[in-house]
């Protein structure tokens, strides 16, 4: 029988067997070293503003105890006798908060649930993107639109509200953050499994029942941290809120008078003369980091929500 | 002829006929004007089980979503012909889906549990369908004729999830019996199963039909020939040939038939 000759494979011939490095490979060095500064400018810009914070926040509290400024009802931080009770301006920050929750988390979840369960591709493709150019408008552009259009009307109903009041601010805020809601919503819903819905279908459900008693509990997480995330926004929320509801620390029950949020008391301290160093000045930090807290719990909460959500289909 | 196949042909006339649950007539199915099943009659019988096999994409389960009027989620889809549930049309225009799907239950080729608990899954139909008897007894029959009870009955309040694969089919089919359905459509229940959890869904289905009327698509031929009495080939949305299954297995009148169950192609 004749003999076959063995197979040659040229990989692996001759004498370069070395697998060792040939070298450093300089570009992809470069291109590394570039994405951790980067990386470290975001990091480091944040621990800057937290260290700014506190530090300016420690000297606050020298001068203002914690219990004044956490209990106390009046907030006069410039004039003379001065009172720096902060929970006007959290007040102010809940009245507009609570508004646009009110509006904006049935309208929210309405919107996804359309979009998610009832609503044609083709339909869709449209209403997705313009509900997220709302999103895009800039804030300031809602507030003149609370200033020149919804005030005046809401007029024409309550002849007694004030030219700045907190119910056109929590109207535009709520219309504000209802994009994210119903974006995020939408999401959430639509990662709901096509066979759960088949599966209650098949048990002889109504559309309302599938999405009600089924898509919308698997969802609840997700929907819930849209929540929160809409909620943290709606609270941070600034140049709407200073321009449509005015710049009075105001602890009322009433959303019809002008109030002050804690933002726009920080646009306010900003923008004024008030001398750096001085007590008045120190309150920004104060204010400031009290909002950073509340925003910053929200989206840890949030995102603790999410990550839950995220293992039930795994 | 033998005596024996003599005896074979009496046998077979003397099995009594159980009438016809649903009546299909010149069905076709179509997805955007293409049809994926073409003019298919047959008759599904009380009591029965009736396998459709055919090689993947031969429109087998299409037809059968199209028996409980599944097929409604898909755009583009239109149904010619009648099918006859109790001499009404299923696609006739007075007729509510919703009624359809509480009377001709469905079990899916994935086990699609409720993310709910154990005893909730079964519950959930019959709740929202307004029934009044006793919750605990009518989970505790559905679980028992599932087969599942013995395993399940100290955790009902477990979350089903935590079910294993076979398990959780074996609830899914419970779920749909809760329904106390008339007829049952299995859509490849066993594909995603390993071959005990198999066996135990076929040793159930076997159980089942003293009570239930069976549909089940399948690919496995050994067990279309295992469990049921009356077997469907279906080839690029025509059915081939319906028969007893002792006769599409052993005798078919149909070349390609006889092709696909030996083995020959397919």
């Amino acid at each position: 029988m004749e003999q076959l000759s063995p197979i040659e494979f040229p990989v692996g011939k001759g004498s370069n067997t070395s697998i060792h490095k040939a070298g450093m490979r300089w570009g992809e060095f470069v291109i590394k070293i570039w994405l951790q500064v980067c990386a470290l400018i975001s990091l480091v810009t944040t621990a800057a503003v937290v260290v700014l914070l506190l530090v300016e926040s420690v000297k606050f509290f020298k001068v203002v105890s914690p219990l004044e400024f956490f209990f106390g009802t009046r907030w006069v931080p410039l004039l003379e006798p001065s009172s720096f009770g902060v929970l006007p301006l959290l007040w102010g920050t809940m009245l507009i908060t609570i508004g646009a929750a009110v509006i904006a988390l049935p309208m929210g979840l309405a919107c996804a649930i359309y979009l998610s369960e009832y609503a044609s591709d083709k339909i869709r493709a449209w209403v997705k993107p313009t509900l997220e150019l709302l999103a895009g408008i800039p804030t300031i552009v809602y507030g003149y639109f609370a200033l020149t259009f919804v005030t005046p009307l809401l007029k024409t109903f309550i002849p007694n509200i004030q030219v700045f009041n907190a119910l056109s601010g929590a109207i535009v805020v709520g219309i504000m953050i209802l994009p994210m809601i119903a974006t995020l919503s939408d999401n959430a819903l639509r990662a709901v499994p096509i066979s759960l819905r088949q599966a209650a279908y098949a048990l002889g459900a109504t559309s309302y029942e599938v999405t009600t008693k089924v898509v919308v509990p698997a969802g609840l997480s997700g929907v819930m941290a849209s929540y929160l995330l809409a909620i943290s926004r709606a609270i941070g929320e600034t140049m709407a809120v200073t321009i449509a509801s005015g710049q009075t620390p105001n602890l009322s029950l009433s959303m019809l008078e002008s109030i002050q949020t804690m933002t726009a008391y920080i646009v306010q301290i900003s923008l004024g003369d008030t001398p750096a160093g001085s007590v008045g000045y120190q309150t920004l930090f104060a204010v400031a980091t009290m909002l950073f807290l509340i925003t910053l719990v929200l989206n840890i909460i949030s995102q603790w929500i999410l990550s839950r959500f995220r293992e039930v289909y795994d | 002829m033998s005596t024996m196949e003599n005896a074979d042909l009496v046998n077979d006339r003397k099995k009594i006929l159980q009438p016809a649950v649903l009546d299909l007539k010149e069905v076709s199915v179509l997805y955007s004007g293409k049809a994926a099943v073409k003019k298919v009659s047959c008759q599904i019988l009380r009591n029965r089980i009736t396998a459709i096999i055919g090689p993947s994409g031969c429109g087998k389960s299409t037809l059968l979503r199209s028996l409980n009027r599944m097929n409604d989620f898909v755009d583009g889809v239109t149904i010619e012909g009648e099918i006859l549930f109790a001499d009404q049309n299923l696609y006739g225009i007075e007729v509510d889906p919703v009624q359809v799907r509480r009377r001709i239950g469905m079990v899916f080729q994935k086990p699609n549990p409720f993310p709910k608990s154990i005893y909730n899954n079964i519950a959930w139909g019959p709740s929202i369908n307004g029934y009044t008897g006793s919750m605990d007894e009518l989970v505790e029959r559905s679980l028992s004729q599932a087969a599942l009870w013995d395993e399940v009955k100290d955790r009902l309040q477990e979350s089903a999830l935590n079910l294993s694969g076979g398990q959780q089919q074996r609830l899914c089919i419970a779920r749909a019996l809760a329904m106390e359905p008339q007829v049952l459509l299995m859509d490849e229940p066993c594909s995603a199963l390993d071959p005990i959890s198999t066996s135990r869904i076929e040793d159930l289905l076997f159980e089942l039909k003293t009570h239930y009327t069976i549909v089940i698509v399948t690919h496995n031929m050994q067990q279309a020939a295992r469990i049921s009495d009356y077997t469907a080939f279906m080839e690029m949305g025509i059915m081939i040939e319906f028969g007893e299954t002792d006769q599409i297995f052993t005798r078919p009148n149909i070349k390609r038939t006889e092709e696909y169950v030996t083995g020959r192609f397919g």
